[in-house]
């Protein structure tokens, strides 16, 4: 080892050090701390602090609050995402021949993205209103109850979800698109390709990798979405919107059960790990075959 | 080749602006009187007013969680910034025991959900005295942004030629010098996008704000737009006008720093 090495050794570990501490001590502690928390029976204001083991785990395999609220996620996680991905590469495909007014496609496409959830939750609350609602105006003046319905509330959560993160989706295929060399078209074009042809020949196997991108991020922040609901509907009515980072975060701050909470945490810690596992995996497998 | 717009451009532009009239409806209603909210029959208020903005910056706290927010978001870049260029580089260029574990727990800790983790948090946090501070907030903050951080800026240091690093070593440079002198002015594009990316999340974050804060002391504009009071009835004028001042720094960004915004969004997803 020359001194050069040494000393780049010695450098390395000083440069990653400050930010390793904050990773470990906020995020990887806490994480492992959830752990251990879910294992207890925490109670704060009753002063109550016990160990229960998986006490928790075995109580939520029987409630019936906590199935609901899983069914809910896993709906709302499929057809969000499902929608998302659709209308997002829907509007890449459309920007793709977009010769002038990228930079204003791109500002409008943008802005549902860019703002903070709780903006979102307050534009569709209003948007919502029974009566004065620009959705029910625009329906020629029914009064559908949007999000006191609970027949309706869980389309109206997933409506606003899919405004606000499918331009996310449409904005990394477009990205992806404009990669693609114009030599590749020209030539299908030479060869006799048609639209349709082009398309499901050569634009959508190339968009593939790029979607399932989408696809992993998409499926791991809507299972971990919580701002929207909880600010739009609070998880009602009747818990027909309720998720289970609703339903974890009522027993932790709202009944001050924090072990309980946690072990609602910890299940959607596991949902999220399993799915990041699972796509990683699958790329693997997709690799060796290539 | 024909200049200027075609048909199909403007239709796209158009469908593009009908996917933003939530926005541009909140915009509408924010300068709506309250005798036209209730019965829509026009698409501009007849009489438009600017009673709700006046409501908010005077009754309401609303100027405070901006300051707040503004604080904590930039802070939070800040932090981000400091500790994650040096670690970034590290992970580029220095040998690192162990490196491959490294990455995997930065990678895995953008996964972690914010909802697992908030109340050990929460814990640690009140343990330290910190309920109700900006510290929290921007410690908190911090955490959860950092790991993309590093990862975007990792790959645009990647992409500089070693060349030019080199050059600055046989000159008698350290590292640090060479990231400070060469390494920082290449990739400030990158460090750029990576902070917007940093300061946007900031600015949106509600969990960990509205569990962390307590008083206006320190609550940002997410918290207290969810907190909006209303007495007897919803004020929907006033929450609108609210809502557009919070989403003041998202839209400047969108339509002022859309470059950068667009450089690193893709950077991140693009490659792996």
């Amino acid at each position: 080892m020359t001194a050069r090495e040494r000393a780049d050794r010695r450098t390395g570990l000083l440069f990653v050090a400050p930010a390793l501490l904050a990773l470990a001590s906020l995020t990887v502690y806490p994480g492992l701390w959830v752990l251990w928390l879910s294992l207890q029976q925490r109670i704060p204001i009753f002063g109550i602090s016990r160990f229960v083991g998986f006490q928790h785990f075995a109580f939520l395999a029987g409630d019936a609050r906590f199935w609901n609220a899983a069914r809910v996620t896993l709906v709302f996680t499929g057809v969000s995402v499902a929608l998302e991905l659709a209308l997002g590469l829907a509007v890449a495909l459309a920007l793709q021949r977009q010769r002038s007014g990228r930079r204003l496609a791109l500002s409008l496409l943008l802005l549902a993205w860019a703002l903070p959830s709780v903006v979102t939750a307050k534009l569709f609350e209003w948007l919502y209103h029974p009566s004065a609602g620009l959705v029910n105006v625009i329906l020629g003046g029914h009064a559908f109850n949007w999000l006191g319905d609970p027949r309706l509330a869980l389309a109206g959560l997933i409506a606003a979800d899919v405004w606000r993160t499918m331009p996310f989706v449409a904005l990394l295929c477009y990205a992806r698109l404009l990669t693609i060399a114009p030599e590749v078209y020209e030539a299908a074009r030479v060869d006799g390709a048609g639209r349709v042809a082009t398309l499901a020949w050569i634009t959508l196997p190339l968009l593939r990798s790029i979607l399932l991108v989408a696809l992993l991020f998409r499926t791991l922040d809507a299972l971990r979405a919580f701002d929207l609901m909880f600010v739009l509907t609070g998880g009602g009515p009747a818990g027909t919107t309720e998720t289970l980072t609703v339903y974890a975060y009522r027993s932790l701050f709202q009944t001050l059960q924090l072990g309980f909470g946690a072990a609602i945490g910890c299940v959607i810690f596991a949902l999220v790990m399993l799915v990041a596992w699972g796509y990683l995996r699958a790329l693997r497998g997709e690799g060796a075959t290539a | 080749m024909r200049r200027g717009p075609r048909v199909g451009d403007v239709v796209v532009l158009l469908l593009l602006a009908a996917w933003a009239v939530p926005y541009f409806w909140q915009v509408r209603t924010s300068f709506t009187p309250d005798s036209e909210l209730l019965a829509t029959k026009h698409v501009v208020p007849q009489n438009p007013t600017l009673i709700h903005y006046r409501a908010v910056a005077e009754k309401s706290v609303m100027p405070r969680a901006l300051g707040n927010s503004l604080g904590v978001a930039s802070l939070t870049t800040l932090l981000a910034l400091l500790l994650g260029v040096p670690a970034a580089y590290a992970i580029a260029r220095l040998p690192l025991p162990g490196k491959g574990l490294l990455l995997l727990i930065v990678i895995a800790s953008t996964a972690f959900p914010q909802i697992a983790t908030v109340s050990p948090l929460y814990l640690l946090l009140r343990t330290l005295g910190l309920r109700d501070t900006w510290t929290a907030l921007v410690l908190a903050n911090t955490s959860f942004a950092l790991p993309l951080l590093v990862w975007l800026l990792a790959g645009f240091i990647r992409e500089i030629p070693l060349e030019l690093e080199e050059a600055a070593f046989l000159d008698g440079a350290g590292r640090p010098a060479v990231l400070r002198l060469v390494v920082l002015p290449l990739i400030a594009p990158g460090v750029v996008s990576a902070a917007l990316l940093t300061f946007l999340a900031a600015w949106n974050e509600f969990l960990f704000a509205y569990t962390f804060t307590a008083t206006e002391a320190s609550r940002t504009v997410p918290v207290a737009l969810a907190l909006f009071p209303g007495v007897f009835e919803i004020p929907w004028g006033d929450i609108a006008a609210a809502s557009i001042l919070a989403s003041l720094p998202p839209v400047i960004i969108v339509i002022a720093l859309q470059r950068w915004l667009v450089h690193g969004l893709v950077a991140g997803a693009l490659k792996d």
